[in-house]
């Protein structure tokens, strides 16, 4: 069974976003680029899946810019063996970047998509969704445990309230919660292994998708900073400034 | 613009109060966006007597299904059931809460109808585009959804639960199958206890990293949360840990809440745990480290040992609450 990852590239969570001058978009002049943490986490997945034999082949996929392809590259490091990179300058919002997904798992034959089940930039929580449904494939969402028998897969979830567990037939999708794993550190041979491995270019166009996006990004503002900062002295005033000042006792 | 279809999810029988939130999301986006009637949609067991219900909060229609295949919640089902609906109406929108079940659904929805999504939306502006957080809540960004059908879920947190208002009509719509082989639910665990849900509760006892152990969460965190009635939650550190299970993680990945008081313990102040708490009425940080980052937002600042300062404040609520 070949396994399809997407991997998306974000800014690293350490460092605070900066907005950009036109107030519509981030400023990227300065941002060190990371793998999204929960596709990080479905790679590993994927890897390990391989490794204990439940698949073949683990091929990621990335949508972006040339250097996207760092970030492939690092993934393939930690083990995935090939990578795709369909290169778009456009903005490329949750729908479009499941249409790309979908025309590319349509060009191999895969058993399995797994991938992160957020983005930590857009925090929008829909390309799995979406990707399933433009593929009439099932879809095991947050999944924090993931078992595959016999061509299918039984998925813990977790959700509101605690954990659910679902039973899909695959091909189907999985995106992953931040309890599944830990990824593993590239190791330093796989580092030298991952450049040597194959890496494919496509463009939208060769996929044979209309790259129209459908939610677009008017502004964009910082939060309104909430003041903090006072202290009290002791347990006695803590109560006291909750029950007087604050009412909330 | 045409009408609009909230789902409104239930528990048990019971409507939930994030979805009453998503109405009142509804009822803003209805005027900005000059909609035509706001429809409901409930499925699963009890939906019909839910929807009659329902229908006093300002609804024009009420609609449910109780067919057998929709007794557990299953995506695909759900979104082949709802998408029918949307298709076989006048709707331009479709909004739900986004809450386990509304994040995992309505993307699908969306993608069978042909709609662009704004997720988990903090405001509706009076220009019409709809306010989200991203980067963790380090930025707000007002998008547009370009598509003519649009998809919006809803933050609970970030919408008072509609009122009663006018009563709509109750009718039944009909079980849509999903084309294909959707899978099986196998079970539910619930992380139990007789507290409040988590993104309801008014009041909020957390605990981070510094508790050390899941025995300390029961013997620190516990008796202060149930003498002031309040739920559990924990940062993602203390879940890691295993000190506490993965539901009760606050932020930016976990649960969005937004109680009267957000008493936070042992716990730093990462920007992911703060994107899930923020927006707290008053909140309370208790942390040995006087140069904690919690310190900077929280508004009552306790710099104390836990394990002494909890004991001591569960005492001392409970004797002014006269216990």
């Amino acid at each position: 069974m070949k396994i399809l990852v997407p991997v998306k590239r974000v800014p690293d969570y350490q460092v605070k976003v900066k907005l950009a001058a036109d107030g519509a978009s981030i400023d990227t002049s300065q941002t060190k680029w990371i793998v999204n943490p929960f596709d990080e986490i479905a790679v590993e997945e994927a890897i390990k899946l391989k490794e204990a034999g439940a698949a073949s082949e683990v091929v990621v996929v990335g949508i972006g810019p040339e250097d996207v392809a760092t970030q492939l590259r690092y993934t393939m490091a930690m083990g995935a063996d090939s990578a795709v990179l369909v290169k778009t300058s456009e903005y490329v919002d949750s729908s479009l970047a499941a249409e790309i997904l979908a025309a590319v798992f349509r060009r191999g034959s895969y058993g399995l998509i797994i991938m992160g089940k957020q983005a930590i930039d857009s925090d929008a929580g829909q390309t799995p969704q979406i990707l399933a449904a433009l593929l009439q494939l099932p879809q095991a969402c947050f999944a924090s445990k993931v078992v595959i028998a016999e061509g299918q897969a039984t998925v813990t979830r977790e959700v509101d309230g605690g954990l659910e567990t679902l039973r899909i037939p695959l091909p189907g999708v999985i995106s992953t919660d931040l309890r599944l794993n830990t990824p593993r550190y590239a190791p330093l041979p796989g580092i030298m292994k991952a450049k040597k491995k194959p890496l494919e270019e496509l463009s939208i166009e060769q996929l044979g998708v209309k790259p129209t996006a459908r939610v677009r990004i008017k502004r964009m503002t910082y939060p309104q900073q909430r003041q903090g900062g006072k202290k009290v002295a002791s347990v006695e005033e803590l109560v006291t400034v909750l029950q007087s000042e604050a009412k909330v006792l | 613009m045409g009408d609009i279809l909230v789902f409104l999810q239930l528990h048990e029988g019971s409507l939930l109060k994030a979805s009453l939130s998503a109405v009142s999301a509804a009822q803003e986006l209805k005027q900005r966006w000059n909609c035509g009637r706001l429809v409901g949609l409930l499925l699963g067991p009890r939906s019909k007597e839910a929807a009659a219900n329902a229908a006093r909060y300002g609804f024009d229609e009420l609609r449910w299904c109780e067919s057998s295949e929709l007794a557990h919640y299953l995506a695909a089902p759900y979104a082949s059931t709802v998408s029918a609906v949307l298709k076989g109406g006048e709707f331009d929108v479709f909004v739900a809460a986004a809450t386990s079940i509304g994040k995992d659904l309505t993307p699908r929805i969306a993608a069978l109808w042909d709609a662009g999504q704004a997720s988990d939306i903090i405001a509706v502006n009076p220009d019409g585009s709809l306010k989200r957080p991203m980067y963790a809540g380090d930025i707000l960004a007002d998008v547009e959804i370009t598509s003519a059908k649009k998809a919006v879920t809803v933050r609970p947190t970030a919408f008072a639960p509609a009122v009663e208002g006018k009563s709509g009509s109750v009718t039944e719509a009909p079980y849509t199958a999903a084309a294909f082989a959707a899978g099986s639910f196998i079970e539910y665990k619930g992380s139990g206890g007789d507290r409040p849900e988590l993104g309801d509760a008014a009041i909020v006892v957390s605990g981070g990293r510094a508790l050390q152990s899941a025995e300390n969460f029961e013997k620190y965190i516990f008796p202060l949360a149930d003498v002031l009635g309040a739920a559990v939650g924990a940062s993602r550190a203390a879940v890691d840990s295993g000190y506490a299970p993965n539901d009760w993680q606050v932020g930016q990945t976990g649960k969005v809440v937004a109680p009267q008081l957000y008493i936070a313990a042992g716990i730093s102040g990462a920007i992911q745990h703060l994107a899930g708490m923020k927006d707290s009425k008053v909140i309370v940080a208790i942390n040995k480290d006087a140069e904690a980052p919690i310190f900077e937002i929280a508004d009552y600042g306790l710099v104390a040992d836990l394990f002494e300062a909890l004991p001591k404040l569960t005492a001392e609520i409970k004797r002014i609450k006269g216990q």
